[in-house]
């Protein structure tokens, strides 16, 4: 694969008929909850087996535990990975723990594909439609959660889309006759992940800033300036890249900028396909839409219109 | 008097929130004032000011320290809840009956269809049909600028629909990009079951 364009995992060819992808990701808790905690991290160590076209397969343990933390609530958090490694088909052989002042949770994830079929964030060509597979905000929403700023069903639509694994997204993506690149959205938010996309392949991505599926509260929120520092940061990164529309809404450029725990995966087909995808991706990921279209390179690698 | 906030030492969305408890507090005109040591609460409560609709001022005091100064005329009241159009495809029907839009120079009503068929693609509420007849037609075939746009509302569900007469009389048939043919019964009736009909 490389390290020029920035993929989601490291893919090793073991025969011509299968390669492994590992990959690892842990952080600090995103919700207070132990068990969403658990169940959020390890969807989103997951997601990026996902990403690459892959499954995964066997999974590790991180956790950081400061010695405060009560044995039920370590108990709930790894309870939380267990489940989503489960649901994935993926076994947890074991892992590693240390103390730590803060908090920290992730998994290191083994997972297999054929060296064929594995998926690469760059390989968008013009004509092709952009299709996201989770709505966006969620950077926004776990910033207005820590001052309590969500009613009930804001906080429960973010963190069962931030606990729900990619893996129904990514069986419909592997049904596609043709997929040119795929990649799922996390920290640098939608912007910083197209942005690499759209380098990485040579062509412009124009994304159409009303099209974009957004969390229940999200936009609201991101009016009223509830924005986490993240977000500043992907946006001055693509500056340079970046041209912006007039008409479009200040929150929803935020909001294109925000970062991503557990996002969606976004991939790039020819149009003719993008029918037949959000069709099968409807089912499960309801909140799926054709977000952008890929364009012959221009001056600038992404438009918001 | 002023009113003054100190969020120094706050991350967002601290700031923030001390703000808007702070301007619901507020009983007469008066400024409030919110000292913070990142530019990202700056930008925040930049974007609060502008939400309540206020003017607002933000100057850099020194190393990681800034003032932003709210100019509050009379109480706010809690921003409306903002009401999202369903993203759904209404009962609309758009009826293409040429490749120019309105009447005058060539050149200019291309570019203006163009443009509609663009912004059409871009409403929160997609139109339910796209009818294409006559010199319409050319718009859903082989060359057409908007082909991109009709194939992302197609994508969508939007049903396309193009006069196979209208085709046939041009020699466009074999070069149909998009949608589907039609005829002129299945015209009449999408026209007359349609709530609203946009005609360019």
């Amino acid at each position: 694969m490389g390290f020029d364009t920035s993929d989601d995992a490291c893919v090793y060819r073991i025969t011509d008929e299968i390669a492994a992808i590992h990959t690892v990701d842990f952080f600090t808790p995103i919700v207070d909850d132990p068990f969403w905690f658990g169940q959020i991290a390890a969807a989103n160590a997951l997601s990026d087996v996902y990403a690459m076209g892959g499954r995964p397969a066997v999974a590790m343990n991180l956790l950081c535990v400061p010695g405060c933390l009560s044995q039920e609530t370590i108990r709930k958090i790894l309870e939380g990975g267990h489940q989503k490694a489960v649901e994935a088909g993926c076994v947890i052989a074991g892992g590693h723990t240390i103390q730590d002042d803060e908090p920290k949770y992730g998994l290191c994830v083994t997972g297999y594909v054929h060296p064929d079929k594995a998926l690469r964030n760059v390989g968008a060509r013009p004509g092709d439609a952009l299709v996201l597979t989770k709505p966006l905000g969620t950077g926004v929403l776990t910033t207005a959660a820590k001052a309590d700023l969500l009613e009930p069903e804001q906080y429960d639509r973010l963190v069962r889309s931030m606990a729900r694994l990619n893996a129904h997204a990514a069986e419909a993506v592997s049904q596609c006759p043709e997929i040119h690149a795929c990649t799922d959205v996390t920290g640098f938010g939608l912007l910083g992940h197209a942005d690499e996309m759209a380098r990485g392949s040579g062509v412009t991505i124009r994304l159409y800033s009303r099209r974009l599926p957004l969390l229940p509260g999200a936009l609201e929120f991101a009016e009223m300036g509830i924005i986490p520092a993240g977000a500043y940061r992907n946006l001055d990164y693509v500056k340079p890249r970046l041209t912006v529309a007039e008409s479009v809404q200040q929150a929803r450029v935020d909001l294109i900028s925000d970062p991503q725990t557990s996002g969606g995966l976004l991939v790039a087909l020819p149009m003719e396909d993008a029918g037949a995808l959000l069709a099968a991706l409807r089912e499960r990921d309801p909140d799926s839409a054709i977000i952008g279209a890929v364009v012959a390179q221009t001056e600038h690698t992404l438009e918001i219109v | 008097m002023s009113v003054v906030v100190d969020a120094l030492g706050k991350q967002c969305p601290i700031p923030v929130v001390m703000a808007k408890k702070a301007l619901a507090e507020l009983q007469t005109p008066d400024t409030l004032e919110i000292l913070v040591d990142n530019e990202a609460a700056v930008q925040n409560l930049s974007k609060l000011a502008a939400s309540c609709q206020l003017p607002v001022r933000a100057e850099k005091t020194g190393e990681k320290r800034f003032s932003v100064t709210m100019e509050v005329s009379a109480p706010v009241r809690p921003a409306e809840e903002t009401v999202c159009a369903p993203d759904a495809r209404g009962d609309l029907v758009v009826a293409v009956g040429s490749n120019c839009m309105g009447n005058g120079e060539e050149t200019l009503g291309k570019a203006l269809m163009k443009g509609f068929l663009y912004a059409v693609s871009q409403l929160p509420a997609l139109p339910k049909t796209i009818l294409f007849y006559n010199s319409g037609a050319y718009l859903t075939c082989a060359g057409s600028d908007s082909l991109e746009d009709l194939k992302f509302m197609e994508a969508q569900g939007v049903e396309i629909r193009t006069c196979g007469t209208c085709l046939d009389f041009y020699k466009l048939k074999e070069t149909l990009a998009v949608g589907s043919i039609t005829n002129m019964y299945a015209i009449a009736e999408t026209l007359a079951a349609a709530g609203k009909v946009i005609k360019p």
